[in-house]
């Protein structure tokens, strides 16, 4: 039967109800008796505590009860970390500080009352008594031996160290006609999903039932570690992750306050809501990035590289969230980029600072990886005097080449490089805005054009590889109606899975995707899970629920092949129906095979009633989406302001399910890059103060900061899963980052500039602009 | 307080504490809660509501400022079961992934259709210079808005008889 809906741009199943403002997040829960959570944090980057006098606010009529650290350190485990290094210190924290603080905006107590503005009158009545302490904010500072000391129990600030080296990169750089280095820093960034984070408990006694709503992006992980936090059976728990505003990574983790309502609806009996605001965001929901890269590169004349050498820091920030300590090490299983690297050496050093944790932000370690090649590799072609396209295009593994080991340790499922980025130099017509940037030039204007040609880590992925698990599941019944209800284990939450999963299972069964509804969020009634990150949500739990719907069909075609007297195998599916090959009209309708099933008195024998399967899908490897994008940048020379003229992102994630989604992904991964590469930047003062901590100081992209971007895609399928899909959830992100700043170096290369660092300000621009003289 | 507001054509009356937020009465007292807050500094623009036919940012005004104003939500712009143009192109076009900055994007757009029927591009992107979005990368929510003034002008004309 061929594809009706696969391939097709249709408008979401989701859509609807978003649009007429009818969906339920967090905050649209409203319980009965429900008490309002706030939350008293620390003003200072590291302080001890002397002492927290609670009675003011005891006092506040409304107020219901106020909890500090050590009570709450004695009913509930600490926060929790998945991720392992050897030998790493174990920098973990309490739901509320316990003696000291080590960042601006961590909970030190927590009171409910009746009002959510009583509660946080309540809050500031809090009185905590601070001894404040020296804070050490930058890693490099945090490494020397008589820096401040975060944690008393430990001899120094380093929480581990961690390292490869493939191949041999001593003889490579020997061999080297030329060597290229250059630093570069990823600066911290914050997520930011629209709707800050939130939870709602209720706790019911006698049974020690514990439902939760979240506004998170992995349900199922969280009611563990909820269950293991509270003590509460995890069997007695349950995790609904309603409408979620936005994740990005950043809903991955479990946070303190997520443990806090938990506790606070147990000990008074009553639900609890807790709704973030956008101060308590950017300060105590986790960042992203905040990596200094020292990278060498080795190379022959010719532009082939020899080896590459990474001294990588990353700042973990005071403490580590679920995943902190392992981000960093993605960007080494990436450092080669899209290229043949023969030798590599990765070193890395994980730094604890009176910062908030970094964990995963939207391309989590992959960023940084991409954007340290794709520099140093236009950094080689100045040195090399070659042109930016040539030297990616001499150093690209070929197609015939994959699946493709790479120094880095993981081995590419499939590419095409040179095929994006051929298509990405015609869609821009490079050769002309080459031409057109020599004749400004010439007229003392400063165009820039930036390459990027990236691959990712998507399909989170092989269990070996992922703390917790990789796997995800898929469960398909079909109704007695004959409508197929999917549960997936995947939690999308803007992705629109509920719309793909139905083209999927609509083609498979010869059904309408109005005839299928899918099912996330909800640790009731999904059976098992994983969640929606690293671009996981279709090639992983699509593929569980695409092995789900085999199962069935299978079963449907055992069940007509009984009634309409053949054997299975001479059985397929067409619209409506299954029919005997080769002889349409012999057939049966697929609700009356369904009819069968549930009545289940003309079945054929050994086959039980009813059509509901559950797999679980474990990847063989991750997917490794590619592309190329091409970055137009002119200066303006009053403000220094670099003002993007064109973008183009020719993109390949593989088979693509819904184009109009993938185009959303990239355009909103684009928007993400860019803001890394020219806005956006967490900034903490030396003494620990945070000073980007609303949307004043934090830059957050905005509409007229862009042109309309360019796309096109080439389609590589992956062999790792039936679909052949890869995931597009973050290539948007990656790939734009280093495209913005090779444009902007570009454009300065006649001032002698070889690199600046990100966020690349109109400021810092005017400065070099009115400090130099171009050659 | 006492005051009296009417939201999507019914009124609201109670009396609330001088300090509560438009937002927190059009989501707690009407209980409409398509009106999402995202930063309650007025930057962000989730919040934002009709005030009088004007964008206003209902996280930075008081319930008691809003007294005796009309004013129109997401849950307003649906007629007789029908979805608003602006609603249908931002599905159409997807022009919104996770939802939550839509129904204030979907009311600052109403607003400059109703200054400027026939805005371009640039003009779309300045407009929505007070609305962020972390999803869409915008591109598509200016389809949106470009779509939706080509349909109402379609209905306009319609509506004059030409």
């Amino acid at each position: 039967m061929p594809k009706r809906y696969v391939g097709q741009a249709m408008k979401r199943k989701e859509d609807p109800r978003l649009v007429s403002g009818t969906s339920t997040y967090v905050d649209d829960v409203v319980l009965p008796g429900m008490l309002h959570m706030a939350v008293a944090r620390s003003i200072h980057g590291h302080a001890r505590i002397k002492g927290i006098d609670t009675s003011r606010a005891q006092r506040l009529p409304g107020v219901v009860a106020v909890v500090t650290g050590e009570e709450v350190a004695a009913h509930c485990g600490p926060l929790p970390c998945a991720a392992s290094i050897p030998n790493m210190k174990n920098a973990q924290r309490q739901l509320l500080a316990v003696g000291k603080v080590r960042f601006v905006g961590e909970p030190v107590a927590a009171v409910v009352a009746t009002d959510k503005y009583i509660a946080r009158d309540a809050a500031d009545l809090i009185e905590i008594d601070y001894e404040p302490l020296p804070a050490v904010v930058n890693p490099e500072k945090a490494m020397e031996p008589n820096s401040p000391r975060l944690y008393d129990e430990f001899s120094d600030n380093i929480a581990f160290n961690f390292g490869f080296e493939s191949g041999n990169t001593e003889e490579a750089f020997k061999k080297a006609d030329v060597i290229v280095k250059e630093r570069f820093v990823n600066q911290r960034l914050a997520p930011l999903s629209m709707e800050p984070r939130g939870v709602v408990a209720t706790y019911q006694m006698p049974d020690n039932e514990l439902v939760v709503w979240a506004s998170t992006q992995v349900p199922h992980l969280l009611r563990t570690q909820l269950a293991v936090m509270l003590n509460v059976p995890e069997n007695r728990t349950r995790v609904i992750a309603p409408e979620v505003g936005g994740g990005f990574g950043a809903k991955i983790d479990v946070y303190a306050e997520d443990g806090l309502v938990g506790y606070l609806a147990k000990k008074t009996g009553r639900p609890v809501k807790w709704i973030e605001n956008r101060r308590e965001n950017i300060a105590a929901t986790i960042h992203g990035r905040d990596q200094i890269d020292d990278v060498e590169l080795a190379l022959k004349k010719d532009g082939t590289i020899l080896g590459m050498r990474v001294k990588a820091i990353a700042d973990l920030g005071a403490f580590y969230s679920l995943f902190t300590p392992m981000i960093p090490t993605l960007t080494g299983l990436l450092a080669p980029g899209c290229y043949k690297v023969p030798a590599l050496k990765f070193d890395l050093v994980g730094v604890l600072t009176n910062k908030m944790a970094t964990d995963a932000y939207r391309g989590a370690g992959r960023p940084e990886a991409t954007y340290m090649i794709e520099r140093i590799m236009d950094v080689a072609a100045r040195k090399l005097e070659m042109d930016p396209a040539e030297i990616r295009r001499k150093n690209f593994p070929q197609p015939d080449e994959f699946p493709f080991q790479t120094s880095g340790g993981v081995v590419y499922d499939s590419a095409n490089y040179e095929a994006a980025l051929d298509r990405a130099l015609q869609l821009a017509d490079y050769k002309a805005l080459r031409r057109k940037q020599a004749e400004l030039r010439s007229q003392g204007k400063y165009m820039g054009i930036g390459l990027s040609s990236y691959v990712e880590i998507c399909a989170m992925g092989p269990s070996a590889a992922m703390p917790g698990g990789g796997w995800e599941t898929g469960s398909v019944r079909i109704e007695r109606t004959g409508k197929v209800t999917i549960l997936t284990g995947a939690s999308p939450h803007g992705q629109g899975q509920e719309t793909t999963f139905a083209q999927i299972a609509a083609d498979e069964f010869g059904l309408e995707p109005d005839d299928v509804v899918t099912i996330h969020g909800d640790t009731a009634r999904i059976p098992s899970g994983i969640g929606t990150f690293g671009s996981r949500a279709t090639a992983v739990g699509g593929t569980a629920m695409y092995f789900a719907v085999q199962d069935l069909k299978e079963k449907m075609k055992k069940i007509a092949a009984h009634l309409l007297e053949t054997t299975p195998d001479k059985i397929e599916f067409g619209v409506g129906k299954l029919v005997v090959k080769g002889d349409s009209g012999r057939f049966m309708s697929f609700t009356d095979v369904v009819d069968v099933a549930y009545n289940a008195v003309k079945l054929p024998p050994g086959v039980e009633p009813g059509l509901d399967a559950t797999r679980f899908f474990e990847p063989s490897n991750f997917t490794f989406p590619f592309g190329t994008h091409v970055c137009v940048v002119e200066i303006d020379e009053e403000t220094g302001e670099p003002k993007i003229t064109k973008y183009v992102a020719v993109d390949d994630c593989g088979n693509v399910i819904n184009p109009l989604l993938v185009e959303g992904q990239v355009h909103g991964g684009l928007v993400q890059g860019i803001g890394q590469a020219l806005h956006e930047e967490v900034v903490y003062d030396e003494n620990g103060q945070l000073l980007t901590g609303t949307l004043m100081d934090y830059a957050v992209p905005r509409a007229h900061d862009f042109p309309e971007f360019e796309l096109d895609r080439t389609i590589t399928p992956s062999p790792v899963n039936p679909l052949g899909v890869k995931g597009v959830g973050e290539a948007g992100t990656i790939g734009s980052t280093p495209a913005v700043v090779n444009a902007v170096v570009d454009a300065l290369s006649p001032f002698g500039i070889t690199h600046i660092d990100m966020p690349l300000r109109s400021e810092k621009i005017w400065k070099i602009l009115k400090g130099r003289k171009a050659s | 307080m006492h005051v009296k507001i009417n939201i999507n054509g019914k009124l609201y009356e109670k009396d609330v504490e001088p300090r509560l937020l438009l937002a927190h009465f059009i989501r707690e007292v009407a209980a409409l809660t398509g009106t999402h807050i995202g930063c309650e500094t007025s930057i962000c623009g989730a919040c934002t509501v009709l005030s009088n036919g004007l964008a206003v940012k209902s996280c930075t005004m008081f319930a008691v400022q809003a007294d005796g104003a009309d004013i129109v939500t997401i849950e307003g712009m649906a007629k007789d079961g029908q979805l608003h143009p602006l609603q249908e192109s931002f599905w159409e076009e997807h022009g919104l992934q996770c939802g939550y900055c839509t129904p204030g994007m979907i009311l600052c757009s109403h607003q400059l259709l109703s200054r400027n029927a026939s805005p371009s591009e640039r003009e779309i992107r300045d407009a929505l210079d007070g609305n962020l979005c972390r999803c869409t990368g915008y591109q598509n929510i200016v389809k949106a808005v470009q779509s939706a003034a080509g349909k109402l002008k379609r209905t306009t004309r319609v509506a004059a008889g030409d």
